[in-house]
């Protein structure tokens, strides 16, 4: 799952307002933990996938993110103490101890999970939509080094990727007993070294040893550029606000309460429609 | 004006005992194309390296002696600093390749050197016209083919307009028409703007015709330092192993070596030994055609009765992706020596990992007579143990010729590039060696017997004497052997025959002589001097047909 240029007003706008845009959503979901909201922020995120055309590689992520989510929700669930109503009990277990499972742990199990399900998606979108040349570029000036360190760490993973598909091939090849762990770690250690070696000799023959602060780059905002980051702030606004003004109200333990009225349900809907009104305007997204 | 001078440079790198450069003095004037030539470890790469200033700041080791590039000398200034004057490219793409897409990799050098965004801008769109992908400028890197990912290499190396640009073997890894088009570029921005270029190479006759001159290194030493005619001279004498295919053929007729195909011709034209061509552009020779079959259609053949080897209407399709093959059907008889060749991306690598099962056919059915020992590209990824005695079993060993004391406890990645290829062909072959599997054989007699050696590419960045080796290592092997290649003298060098794949098909499949006779890109230098007449390929072969012109027209 790796960056790639595509007809979309997210990918059309400049990677600043594109990198916010998918900071507020991570924001929003970590700031929300009514149900209701928080599932509106998961839906705004993977309608923006759609609407960015990385539907499938989303889709890919999620299917990851699944087990990791009820992993979540599974082991809360075991191990809180907490809330009121209890709907399993499941006695002394080893290690674990007197288990009640409660529905107040499970509910609040479920939004972890749900929130950590939702953070994946937002990466996973950032990765997909987010040219991760043009964050290079907004660091440099910053901090270079860090940001080059980190643009060339996701660049090498499919070189590395390959070359150890190579290598298992190449072991694959060989007649007889096949080769322990331990000999195939050393031989893949040999060839990141190479690589290492190879790439550092690039870097400094491109001058990244004398490597200056670039100069800023003023380049016009497009219409895309100002929607996103409008789309941003307003969800980033919203979400904050919802959370200092207790708008979408949210306790797990002692006993569930999440009311889902009106100021929540107004919330949730302001965010879906703040987060993909954005994609309504496609005009100078060809590529 | 000099752009890069060499005063008395010897070094050795950290841990060597012999110096890889020697003494070396050696000046490049503004606006000239220099070739280097010498056998694989004769200080090519370390030159050009010195060049750069990887050597020593990168590298370490003892340096003794002056570098000037551009006024700059190399002991005072960094590579960083180096870098603005000298634009470098190795061999391998994969990992000079930084930056996630065309346009950020042409702009990383530009924007090191603090230019300013409408400088960076600019230089980005001249060296992207300059080398034709200015359509890839938004493409990721990671999507690239071997051949753009080198060009966007090359534009990074070029963007900025560097005094000088040096080249470590920058298409060993391209099939011949991307090749070509690469010395091609060369010669058009060394034109254009005037950028000295120095270009190690080992396919000489690839690139001889666009340089002004020759530089030659033996053992780290400047052996020879003239333009490529004298070149050619020199090392009919001297250096044999350097002479391209054409220079010996013109050798063994009494004319003077000339690099390229065009004056080549010439030249035996003016001896009365090629006839005038009859219409422009048209050779008077007729080349034979091998056999190719109508668009889209498969060489058929007729069912050989015992096959090492065979492949039945493969089809290859990837999940969501591309066909790679398409019906691919194709039989081998036992002994047999087989060339594969083909484009980047003709389905040759997808061929062979079939035929060693580590491929499943999605239509289809490959068979073989005995086990299939397959190497890749890469030799380094099948060393995995501390000695070469660790690594293969004697009989192995003692078949590519490491056997003995002198190889047993020596580590094998301390071996040179040749001697570990052939290390990893023992690797593979393991205690079937030399056993070719008899038809109609039993499934457990079959077990472990190599019916079928396949390699892939195994020529990269070889220089002639080795392939000379490796060749005659195929030739004395019992079983089948494939090789999957893009040069084709290494294959007339070993194959009895050739297969030509395109578009995951064979389109042409018949006697050496006769595939690589028919065409400009898939043909020997020898065919293509001489038109394909007598489907002579080598210079030996060449002289052969000449000497029956010869004799013929005397008795006319």
């Amino acid at each position: 799952m790796t960056y790639h240029p595509r007809s979309s007003p997210l990918h059309a706008a400049r990677a600043g307002a594109a990198c916010a845009y998918c900071l507020a959503l991570a924001f929003a979901a970590l700031s929300l933990s009514n149900p209701v909201a928080l599932g509106a922020v998961t839906v705004a995120v993977g309608a923006a996938a759609i609407g960015a055309g990385v539907g499938s590689e989303v889709r890919r992520a999620a299917r990851l993110a699944l087990p990791l989510a009820m992993t979540i929700v599974l082991v809360n669930a075991l191990v809180s103490r907490d809330g009121l109503t209890v709907i399993v009990r499941l006695g002394n277990l080893p290690v674990l101890g007197h288990t009640d499972i409660t529905l107040e742990a499970t509910t609040y199990g479920a939004i972890l999970g749900l929130r950590a399900f939702t953070l994946i998606l937002c990466g996973a979108l950032y990765t997909t939509a987010v040219d991760p040349d043009q964050v290079l570029r907004l660091f440099r000036r910053v901090s270079f080094r860090s940001a080059l360190t980190a643009t060339l760490a996701t660049r090498m993973v499919p070189v590395l990727v390959r070359d150890a598909r190579r290598l298992t091939d190449a072991q694959r090849c060989r007649p007889g007993r096949p080769p322990s762990r331990v000999q195939l770690m050393r031989a893949a250690t040999s060839g990141v070294l190479d690589r290492a070696l190879d790439v550092a000799a690039a870097l400094e023959v491109r001058g990244y040893g004398v490597a200056h602060r670039p100069p800023r780059w003023h380049k016009p905002y497009s219409r895309h550029d100002l929607h996103f980051a409008a789309a941003a702030v307003a969800v980033i606004v919203l979400a904050a606000g919802a959370r200092l003004g207790d708008l979408v109200p949210f306790h797990a333990y002692p006993s569930l309460s999440a009311p889902v009225d009106a100021s929540v349900l107004g919330v949730s809907v302001g965010l879906v429609v703040c987060a993909l009104l954005p994609f309504a305007d496609r005009r100078g997204i060809e590529r | 004006m000099n752009v890069l001078e060499f005063d008395h440079v010897t070094y050795t790198y950290p841990g060597a005992t012999a110096p890889a450069l020697d003494n070396a003095t050696v000046q490049i004037e503004a606006g000239e194309l220099v070739v280097l030539a010498g056998a694989s470890g004769s200080g090519k790469s370390t030159l050009l390296r010195a060049a750069s200033g990887l050597v020593p700041h990168f590298h370490g080791g003892a340096f003794a002696g002056r570098v000037v590039v551009a006024g700059m000398d190399t002991r005072q200034h960094g590579v960083g600093e180096l870098a603005g004057v000298v634009g470098t490219l190795f061999q391998d793409p994969e990992t000079q390749v930084v930056m996630g897409t065309v346009r950020a990799e042409l702009a990383f050098p530009l924007e090191n050197r603090g230019e300013s965004p409408s400088t960076v801008a600019r230089g980005v769109e001249e060296a992207a016209l300059a080398l034709g992908i200015a359509h890839l400028l938004d493409r990721p890197t990671g999507e690239l083919s071997g051949g753009e990912l080198q060009r966007a290499a090359l534009g990074a190396a070029l963007a900025g307009r560097p005094a000088l640009v040096v080249l470590d073997e920058p298409t060993s890894q391209l099939d011949p028409v991307a090749g070509d088009e690469l010395i091609g570029l060369l010669r058009r921005c060394n034109e254009d703007s005037d950028t000295t270029i120095v270009l190690a190479e080992h396919r000489l006759e690839r690139c001889l015709g666009a340089a002004d001159r020759v530089i030659a290194l033996i053992d780290g030493r400047v052996a020879c330092d003239a333009r490529p005619d004298e070149f050619l001279d020199w090392a009919a004498g001297a250096a044999t192993e350097l002479q391209t295919p054409g220079a010996k053929l013109l050798s063994a007729v009494g004319t003077r070596p000339v690099p390229g195909v065009k004056r080549a011709r010439a030249a035996l034209r003016e001896r009365g030994l090629l006839p005038e061509p009859v219409d422009q552009g048209g050779d008077s020779v007729p080349a034979p055609r091998p056999r190719i079959t109508a668009p889209g259609g498969i060489v058929r053949r007729r069912r050989a009765p015992e096959s090492a080897l065979e492949f039945t209407r493969v089809w290859h399709e990837l999940p969501s992706g591309p066909t790679i093959l398409r019906g691919a059907t194709l039989s081998i008889r036992p002994g047999e020596r087989v060339a594969l060749m083909g484009r980047n991306g003709a389905g040759k690598s997808t061929l062979l990992r079939h035929a060693a099962g580590l491929m499943r056919p999605t239509r289809g059915r490959v068979h073989s007579a005995g086990r299939v020992a397959l190497l890749l590209q890469n030799p380094n990824d099948y060393l995995i143990h501390e000695t070469v005695a660790q690594e293969a079993s004697p009989g192995a060993l003692q078949a590519v010729g490491l056997a003995g004391p002198a190889f047993a406890d020596r580590h094998p990645r301390d071996l040179s590039g040749g001697e570990k290829q052939r290390l990893a062909l023992a690797i593979v072959l393991g205690d079937g060696v030399g056993a070719a599997a008899q038809p109609g054989a039993g499934a457990d007699a079959d077990e472990g017997r190599v019916a079928v050696v396949c390699l892939d590419e195994p020529t990269r960045g070889m220089d002639r004497g080795r392939k000379g080796d490796l060749a005659r290592l195929l030739r004395g092997l019992d079983a089948a052997v494939l090789v999957a290649t893009h040069d084709p003298e290494f294959a007339a060098a070993f194959a009895d025959r050739v297969v030509l794949l395109a578009d995951g098909a064979p389109i042409a499949d018949g006697p050496v002589g006769q595939v690589l006779t028919g065409g400009t890109y898939f043909a020997t230098e020898t065919a293509r001097i001489l038109g394909g007449a007598g489907h002579a390929l080598t210079p030996d072969d060449g002289l052969v047909v000449l000497e029956k012109l010869l004799a013929a027209e005397v008795i006319a």
